[in-house]
């Protein structure tokens, strides 16, 4: 059991070598030779106006949102799951009123349009 | 012998044996072997890639009626070695004003999100890195922290269209998690447990013969995870430049590339752990090394799925995108789960656990379903051709009075 752990918390603490190091290795080779023009922000052959970090859209906001109320809700469907077969009948009936609640949620979003890209 | 059966183990025993021989203690011993393991797997997975570019190239090019590459090695194989040497000496670009930690932080980030899920990949009943028992759970927490680094390496480019491709990654990723997660739900259900190992072994009938409309939800929302064709919205050439990656150049760029391709194989390594029975198999339990032929046969079957639908299908725009999510594949998942949990308590209660029954029951549930979108699907879509074939309203040429 924290044995599986250990091998997880070792691969976290060397996962970023293999990206890491070809990146690193890379730099080393290849040449070094900047000017004002090559480092200028992209825009289509023209100058960047403005801010480049603008506002951004509130639909996303919104979808981000409807996401949370899901994957926080979906996190606690986990364990019923796993426990599926030593549950009662009243343990799965109410894990089904707790998945229609969902079902509710979705579509009242869909009725308020949250759902719609305006 | 021994060591044809099953060599990954064989070599792991060998190697802490001759640890345990130059008196170092157990515990260390077995981390060093266990910090090995991690090492192979992710080396491993990363030369996996230098095969599946090639592999998809040459697969895009017979679909698009060309030869693909041809020239270097026998059908081209070793192409993408002269690639990776010119990417190597590609000079690296860092636009002003760009967030320098996060910037460069951020293809690093992206791999190593990938390279994270082939801990919990089974190859083999016993030549796995590890069972934890949250599997699944740890599949969709790592999925997100790939989703991170792309809106980091969006917002830290300083270019707004790298900012665009990074908030439809946003709006795209995050929410095609939910139908994932909940066709995820489906196995657990089904195997009584998270970890991924544990699931490959309850598979003593494929999860896809039994409920495949779980396993359709997994392969479509997880294309869009991925991020490509036909869901690469973050990237879109004639919209966004190339999104997120506009600003990266060199090896920088070449690691979201990279990226890219292993997480399309790695989900369809998870496609075929979790529905397609992993390494089970005939003799599968007494010669690992078929199990992992058996793995491997199943993961590029789901692979050269993927590769077909990327080359196929258009891209979607972004509203047709999020309908296609929310409006579509989170109802059935959710109707599927509830039909599934009943079906499966109704059979326990019951007392019947014949196979047989157990499959044309949850089979025929899911046909059910099938069967009844695809009727409210038609219902709308004559709808909708009814309303385009009301008369519309056209500029008609003034009557010119009667002359008297």
């Amino acid at each position: 059991m924290l044995n599986d752990w250990l091998f997880i918390g070792l691969f976290f603490l060397i996962v970023a070598i293999f990206p890491g190091a070809p990146i690193l290795i890379a730099g080393l080779l290849a040449p070094k030779r900047t000017t004002p023009a090559k480092t200028q922000t992209y825009e289509c052959g023209m100058e960047t106006v403005g801010d480049t970090w603008i506002q951004f859209k509130v639909q996303y906001y919104v979808f981000a949102l409807t996401f949370l109320v899901f994957d926080v809700e979906l996190v606690f469907l986990f364990p019923w799951a796993v426990a599926f077969d030593k549950l009662p009948l009243v343990g799965v009936i109410s894990g089904i009123v707790f998945i229609l609640v969902l079902f509710g949620e979705l579509l009242a979003a869909w009725r308020k349009g949250v759902l719609e890209w305006v | 012998m021994e060591f044809l059966r099953d060599p990954i183990t064989f070599i792991g025993n060998w190697l802490e044996g001759l640890l345990l021989g130059w008196n170092i203690a157990p515990g260390v011993a077995s981390a060093l072997v266990q910090l090995l393991g991690a090492f192979v797997v992710g080396t491993f997975s990363l030369a996996l890639v230098i095969f599946t570019i090639w592999m998809e190239r040459k697969i895009y090019a017979r679909i698009q009626d060309r030869l693909g590459p041809n020239r270097v090695g026998p059908w081209g194989i070793f192409q993408t070695f002269p690639d990776m040497i010119k990417i190597f000496t590609k000079e690296y670009i860092t636009p002003d004003g760009a967030d320098k930690v996060v910037y460069n932080l951020a293809p690093i980030l992206t791999v190593s999100a990938v390279i994270l899920l082939w801990a919990v990949i089974p190859f083999a009943p016993k030549v796995v890195g590890t069972d934890v028992n949250v599997g699944v759970l740890y599949i969709v927490a790592i999925g997100a922290i790939g989703t991170l680094g792309i809106i980091m390496a969006g917002w830290s480019s300083n270019n707004k269209y790298a900012l665009f491709g990074a908030f439809r990654t946003v709006s795209q990723m995050v929410s095609y998690e939910v139908p994932m997660v909940l066709a995820l739900l489906v196995p657990v259900l089904l195997g009584h447990t998270m970890g991924i190992n544990s699931l490959v072994q309850a598979q003593s009938v494929w999860f896809v013969v039994l409920s495949p409309l779980a396993a359709l939800l997994f392969f479509l929302s997880s294309q869009a995870e991925i991020g490509r064709a036909p869901f690469d919205l973050l990237e879109a050439e004639s919209e966004l430049v190339a999104g997120y990656q506009t600003e990266y150049s060199g090896l920088k760029f070449g690691m979201f590339y990279v990226g890219e391709f292993l997480h399309a194989f790695t989900i369809s390594a998870l496609t075929a752990s979790i529905f397609l029975g992993g390494w089970r198999g005939p003799w599968a339990e007494q010669l690992p090394i078929l199990g992992v032929a058996y793995f491997f046969v199943k993961t590029f079957v789901v692979y050269f799925l993927v590769i077909v639908l990327r080359i196929t299908m258009p891209r979607l725009r972004i509203d047709q995108m999020l309908n296609f999510n929310w409006k579509f594949l989170t109802p059935i998942a959710l109707v599927l789960l509830i039909v599934t949990a009943l079906v499966e308590k109704i059979l326990q209660l019951l007392g019947q656990d014949s196979v047989l029954l157990r499959i044309s029951v949850h089979l025929g549930m899911n046909l059910l379903i099938i069967w009844g979108t695809v009727e409210i699907l038609r219902r709308m879509a004559r709808k909708e051709r009814q309303r385009v074939g009301e008369p519309r309203p056209v500029a008609i040429a003034p009557q010119t009075p009667a002359s008297d």
